[in-house]
């Protein structure tokens, strides 16, 4: 049970990238998370509503995107998404592959905002 | 009002990834090599870590361990009674160690007269694997009670290991382990990994388990 200390990486992370838009108020947030990386979308969107309370995130969206796990085949040489976390094996050729391309990222993908009209 | 897109890629521990970088560094330049031990509660990391810095003092090395824990530190005066450095890192509730906990508990130690730190998460087998510590190696332990398809209920934590340990084989036979299911079950997750079979009462497997330690810190110089 992490997720708590996760958002609230998420909310300074967000806040610190809103210097840049004075008064600039968040609608969204966009995740890109691995399907290895052991983050719950369920536990994160339930932290996320109390971390992000009192914050320049208050009331925005939270969007997960999860992405397979990919692993790169040696003996057919090509990148494949596992059917299963539980096997690490080629979906191909059925091979075990140990050299994983995809599935561990944890990143801010994008954040929505809504800027107030600057008076000329 | 109007509204945008600010794409940000921008990693979410970044914060971590960049403190454990630097300490990795620091690691490299002092040659000392650091290692992340993470499994469950009860699986025996302290009574391996115990055994395993009773050796390596014994063969002339010197080794130090951080230790992490909720709120105790009984398993830090454990380890200080093998003679080697400790120090013990209270998270207050946070499930796994940070590295700015670690970097935070390095002050006044000199990396540089060290040949190895052991690293001792926090038991916990999910929050660990998202968070680096500027460690080199990662090792997941297993001991012969938690049932052979831990690695497939925990792939995150297993596939991010380098090397695993399974511990307490002393009691294999008493408590029915399915020693070639387990074997089989780590590779299945992360091809290839090296596996240690120790017991820390016996001393079965350590000779190996230090060989690799030894292997490991040549390995870490040369580069």
């Amino acid at each position: 049970m992490h997720e708590l200390s996760i958002v609230s990486s998420i909310v300074d992370s967000v806040t610190e990238s809103l210097a840049r838009y004075p008064g600039a108020r968040v609608i969204g947030v966009r995740l890109r998370v691995g399907a290895l990386a052991a983050v719950i979308e369920d536990s994160l969107q339930f932290c996320y509503g109390i971390a992000t309370d009192g914050t320049p995130l208050a009331g925005s969206t939270l969007v997960v995107k999860t992405l397979p796990v990919v692993v790169h085949c040696s003996r057919c040489n090509v990148d494949g998404a596992i059917e299963s976390v539980q096997s690490f094996r080629c979906p191909h050729c059925g091979e075990l592959a140990m050299d994983v391309r995809q599935g561990r990222e944890m990143e801010i993908e994008a954040i929505e905002i809504e800027e107030a009209e600057v008076d000329a | 009002m109007t509204t945008r897109i600010v794409e940000l890629r921008r990693g979410i521990l970044k914060k971590n990834d960049e403190l454990a970088a630097g300490l990795r560094d620091r690691f490299t330049a002092a040659n000392v090599l650091v290692l992340n031990l993470v499994s469950s509660p009860g699986t025996g990391k302290t009574a391996f870590l115990e055994r395993t810095l009773r050796e390596l003092l014994a063969q002339g090395s010197l080794a130090a361990a951080l230790v992490g824990d909720l709120e105790t530190d009984n398993d830090a005066r454990r380890l200080a009674a093998s003679g080697a450095p400790v120090r013990q890192i209270n998270t207050h509730g946070i499930c796994h160690l940070e590295a700015e906990m670690v970097g935070k508990h390095l002050d006044g130690w000199e990396l540089a007269a060290l040949d190895y730190l052991f690293i001792e998460n926090v038991g916990n087998l999910v929050c660990p694997s998202s968070y680096d510590l500027g460690e080199k190696i990662r090792v997941a332990l297993l001991s012969v009670t938690e049932g052979e398809d831990k690695p497939l209920k925990y792939p995150t934590l297993f596939n991010s290991a380098d090397a695993a340990v399974i511990t307490k084989m002393d009691i294999a036979e008493a408590v029915g382990f399915d020693r070639e299911a387990a074997l089989r079950n780590i590779n299945e997750i992360r091809p290839g990994m090296r596996i240690f079979e120790t017991s820390a009462k016996t001393g079965a497997g350590l000779a190996e388990w230090l060989g690799y330690l030894q292997e490991q810190r040549a390995n870490q110089a040369g580069s």
